[in-house]
């Protein structure tokens, strides 16, 4: 039987994957199931993520440009709580996403809430600024050295077929983490009475006042689950790419904004899809075209669909209000 | 019930109400007619809270409602249709009168004013799940009553609710306001269109440039030369 080695190339996240691509058809067809594989996980954690953005943009109609940086908060939180103070993983998810609430509610209240009635530019610019803020508070605490995350997930995974086809405990509980999260948020946003609030402050704002729906409350709710999110996300991700900087949220945080918006933003469903196609997207180009090349052959896909549907897969056409 | 003193708003540099005052009573129908940037809408909109005055003072039932924020008040028992209908276009008919009852909790007390509004509005049962921006302008402006009266209000301020629609609409829409009226709840309304305005009214208030220029008994009011001339189109 004749085997070729072939290493792929670093693939951006500082841990080189080296696989082995075998020149036999069943051996492909479990390389491809491999990578599909990856590509959910990549894309659950791309979805995770995403829905932080899309929800924020839905309800208080704003890009939080910080977003990404608040995975990189929670991430060192569940570092430190497992690795400095050795506390079990659940504890310390649990912790990290109760500061990465608070955090993202704090941010909203200190920096946007003020730029209520001012222009969309400002608050986007504002958001830049708490990015950068972040980013520079982790150099700070943290330093710029990148420090090893240990998995929170020991489990190591099923395989299948003989070997061939392995699926890694992270991959496994990364998708379902998400699923999960999605059925339940989309159960909270359509049968319960805040989430009643977040579809009508996102459909009519003044509208929803005139209804004795408290706003302010409202959009702070929705940081609060979207950073509560950040900091799963944030775990979850550093479990598959183990090297944690103050910069590891930035990279993500943009290809989530950008899943958001290829999946529609503003839409739950939209962010899962745009997520999943995202992550998806990425390793089978990484896998099969070009490690170097994925980003962009990432982002030539979402020009695409954006040019042949400009409110994104799901997306609703958003009406000009007179 | 509802009492207005002194009210001043502006709008940045520009005084859109320079003191207004008048006073809604328990059962009336209150029109307050005026030209266009008379300054109606942004009366009912300082009422209800979503804007707040420079001077001046609003009272509910014997409450200062001036500062309390707009979420707060309707659970006071205030509702408002705003103009241009504001319903929630991506959800549904039902959805939309859910959203009216946000603010109460009896299960078996919202169950009841599905019934009363769907009564009134036999035509919202029928559409009951189908997207509200789908409907027509007259069928919004229904559901846009029917959703502020799912709140169960005492009063309820209407702003402009026959702009826009056609004849047989505007007569529907009158005819429903008189209903809501005779079923025991105050109207404070605001309209355009004077003469029907006047008709259903007890008591009316002209708005000019921010003051009130005129009030009275609609029915003098209708007879009143000036008014005829400016407002009635004769």
């Amino acid at each position: 039987m004749a085997m070729h080695q072939i290493s792929l190339a670093d693939d951006g996240y500082g841990d080189g994957v080296h696989r082995n691509i075998i020149f036999e058809r069943e051996f492909l067809v479990m390389g491809f199931l491999t990578y599909l594989i990856n590509g959910l996980s990549l894309g659950s954690v791309y979805a995770l993520i995403a829905l932080g953005y899309t929800m924020v943009y839905g309800i208080a109609k704003m890009l939080n440009f910080a977003h990404g940086d608040v995975i990189m908060i929670g991430a060192y939180l569940v570092f430190i709580c497992t690795s400095n103070a050795g506390m079990p993983a659940i504890v310390s998810i649990v912790i990290a996403i109760g500061c990465c609430t608070a955090l993202g509610m704090i941010i909203e209240k200190i920096a946007y809430a003020p730029l209520r009635k001012a222009t969309n530019l400002a608050v986007l610019i504002t958001a830049i600024g708490v990015s950068y803020f972040l980013q520079n508070v982790a150099l700070l605490v943290f330093g710029s050295n990148p420090v090893s995350f240990t998995s929170i997930i020991p489990w190591k995974g099923l395989t299948f077929a003989g070997g061939q086809l392995k699926i890694t405990g992270n991959a496994i509980i990364a998708i379902s983490v998400c699923l999960v999260i999605m059925i339940v948020l989309m159960w909270f946003v359509k049968n319960t009475k805040p989430g009643q609030a977040m579809r009508a402050v996102s459909e009519d704002r003044d509208a929803a006042v005139l209804m004795g729906i408290n706003v302010n409350a409202t959009i702070s709710l929705t940081f609060a689950i979207g950073s509560g999110l950040a900091a799963i996300a944030g775990a979850l991700l550093c479990s598959s790419y183990p090297s944690l900087t103050p910069y590891t949220g930035s990279m993500p945080g943009i290809k989530a904004f950008t899943a958001a918006v290829f999946g529609g933003i503003g839409s739950i469903p939209g962010a899962l899809l745009g997520g999943l196609l995202l992550g998806i997207i990425e390793i089978l180009a990484k896998a099969y075209i070009s490690s170097e090349l994925a980003d962009a052959i990432v982002f030539a896909v979402l020009i695409i669909v954006l040019l042949v549907k400009p409110s994104g897969i799901l997306g609703k056409q958003i009406k000009e209000k007179v | 019930m509802l009492e207005v003193k002194d009210l001043k708003v502006n709008y940045g540099v520009i005084q859109a109400l320079k003191g207004i005052s008048f006073e809604v009573n328990e059962g009336e129908v209150i029109a307050l007619i005026g030209a266009n940037g008379a300054g109606k809408t942004t009366t009912l909109q300082t009422i209800s809270g979503m804007l707040t005055p420079t001077t001046g003072s609003v009272m509910l039932n014997g409450v200062d409602i001036t500062r309390i924020p707009g979420h707060k008040i309707v659970s006071m028992g205030l509702a408002h249709v705003p103009e241009g209908r504001r319903v929630f276009p991506g959800l549904t008919v039902l959805e939309n009168l859910k959203m009216g009852a946000y603010t109460r909790s009896n299960k078996k007390e919202i169950a009841d004013s599905y019934e009363m509004v769907y009564e009134s509005f036999p035509r919202l049962k029928e559409r009951q799940n189908q997207l509200a921006g789908t409907l027509s302008g007259g069928e919004q402006q229904m559901l846009a009553m029917g959703r502020a009266l799912m709140s169960k209000p005492s009063i309820v301020l209407m702003d402009e609710p026959s702009m826009g629609l056609s004849p047989i609409y505007v007569d529907e829409i009158f005819k429903i306001i008189q209903s809501i009226s005779d079923a025991g709840t105050t109207v404070l309304l605001v309209e355009q269109n004077a003469k029907k305005a006047l008709a259903i009214a007890d008591r009316a208030y002209v708005l000019e440039t921010g003051n009130i220029v005129l009030s009275g008994d609609a029915k003098d009011l209708m007879n009143d030369d000036s008014i005829k001339k400016a407002y009635l189109g004769e």
